[in-house]
């Protein structure tokens, strides 16, 4: 049987103490749902997310796609009368989702990029003729072109546990 | 006298997909009497969308380290994306208001060597451009002054969250506007201007379906105000725009950053725009 529906309170908490501190003021006016751009053509109420969190209803949000349909947008934030971080609690359940290992397979390869050269997209070698083409450095002078700081930048996401948490190297 | 205030934070979208941008934006703030700085061995911000949603941790920590960069360098930060923005922006604003998280991030720097004080200023090159630099030494420089009709698109994170940015007004921001009037073009109204262009929030590598649905709405309303051109402050937004209208047929607006907007009105070379990365041609 399906315990998606009981809520825990402890989980409402977690965010909370996370910093979710604005999650308890929301009184479900519904002002998010309607500026919300993506719950125009789908089932995507913020509303409800926010709903759902205060009572704790952790297995009915962390494996859920809807948690992952804000663009944070910031356009609920705007006229949240409540002042509700409805942004930071998305972000914050989010974090707990890919923790208990929920995270779709074209999020690990933008992670296993920032790994790899600490940029989110690779370069290639016509982009490299087109800026030497425009008087730039081939590569920018980032982690893209820095071992040292490529690696200052990896020992970052090893201390943090992020290397881990994508499954990378 | 030239300015040494600000350096030129590059984030990902802009060097490794439409090296235009980064370039019009060096011979802009040249011109205008800026002698931008390098942020040596900067990376990704990291981006808000995706990074942070994976871990805020180490999102402000990877931040912090970008933010410690330009401190050693006794500079302001100077960027030229909304999401690089966002993320420096809020990750700097945390660490201001969070004596306790600011230990704790200099905690995991310590162990590269660095440390962040919290004395770095985070701008939009917009905002710099309309409140520092100005209408009058804007408009000395414009020797091409340009024709057409445009949609601006402000993007979710120059403005927003206006309770810690304070940059304009969230519902009507008009910054944009006025840059875009500087310059002689028009900027159109249209329906739902303030709507994200669905890249977002990790939507676009996640859902690229679900995020052009965005971008056709947004398309759809430019094309109704009879606009020719998409004129944006973010490569994130202007690569949305710019490949989406690929996927969507019956579309063919040309997408432009703002610094080669400037760049064309201010009479760059050509070559120093970077259009042909462009998949919708800019035929100017
Ligand atoms: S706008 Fe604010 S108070 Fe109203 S339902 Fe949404 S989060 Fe709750
Ligand atoms: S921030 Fe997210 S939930 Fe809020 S309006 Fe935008 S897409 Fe919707």
């Amino acid at each position: 049987m399906s315990n998606a529906k009981i809520p825990d309170p402890a989980f409402a908490q977690s965010i909370i103490d996370a910093g979710g501190k604005t999650l308890d003021l929301c009184y479900q006016c519904g002002t998010c749902t309607g500026s919300c751009p993506s719950g125009r053509t789908t089932a995507f109420r913020t509303r409800q997310l926010i709903r759902k969190a205060q009572l704790g209803l952790k297995d009915d949000i962390l494996p859920s796609d809807e948690l992952w349909m804000c663009t944070t947008c910031y356009s609920c934030v705007e006229r949240c009368p409540r002042d509700v971080d409805i942004v930071d609690i998305i972000i914050l359940m989010r974090n707990m989702a890919v923790q208990k290992g929920y995270m779709a397979e074209d999020h690990k390869k933008v992670g296993a990029s920032l790994l790899k050269t600490g940029h989110t997209v690779p370069s290639s070698d016509k982009m490299k003729a087109l800026r030497t083409s425009m008087g730039l450095p081939a590569d920018p002078p980032t982690t893209i072109s820095d071992a040292k700081a490529m690696a200052d930048f990896h020992k970052i996401m090893e201390k943090t546990g992020f290397v881990k948490l994508i499954g990378g190297q | 006298m030239t300015n040494d205030k600000f350096a030129l934070f590059l984030g990902c979208v802009a060097p490794l997909r439409y090296p235009g941008i980064e370039k019009a934006t060096r011979e802009m703030f040249k011109a205008l009497g800026y002698n931008l700085k390098e942020m040596p061995g900067a990376g990704c911000c990291p981006a808000p969308g995706v990074i942070r949603s994976f871990d805020q941790a180490t999102w402000l920590a990877l931040a912090a380290r970008n933010l410690a960069i330009a401190e050693k360098e006794g500079c302001d930060i100077l960027t030229i994306c909304n999401g690089c923005y966002g993320s420096l922006f809020d990750a700097n604003h945390i660490l201001h208001e969070d004596p306790a998280m600011l230990a704790k991030v200099n905690e995991i720097l310590k162990g590269i060597g660095m440390h962040y004080s919290g004395k770095v200023q985070v701008r939009h090159f917009a905002d710099v451009m309309f409140n520092d630099i100005g209408i009058e030494k804007l408009q000395q420089k414009i020797t091409n002054p340009l024709n057409m009709n445009v949609a601006a698109h402000y993007g979710c994170h120059f403005v927003r969250p206006s309770k810690i940015k304070h940059l304009d007004d969230p519902e009507r921001p008009h910054i944009l506007d006025e840059l875009i009037g500087w310059t002689g073009a028009k900027s159109v109204p249209y329906a739902e201007k303030n709507m994200c262009c669905g890249a977002g929030g990790g939507v676009r590598s996640r859902d690229g379906k679900f995020a052009l649905s965005f971008t056709e709405t947004k398309l759809k309303n430019m094309k109704a105000a009879k606009a020719d051109y998409i004129i944006d402050v973010c490569p994130f937004c202007h690569l949305q725009f710019d490949r989406g209208q690929k996927d969507l047929p019956g579309y063919n607006l040309p997408v432009i950053h703002l610094a080669q907007l400037y760049g064309m009105a201010m009479g760059l070379p050509r070559a120093s725009l970077g259009l042909e990365a462009h998949e919708i041609k800019v035929n100017l």
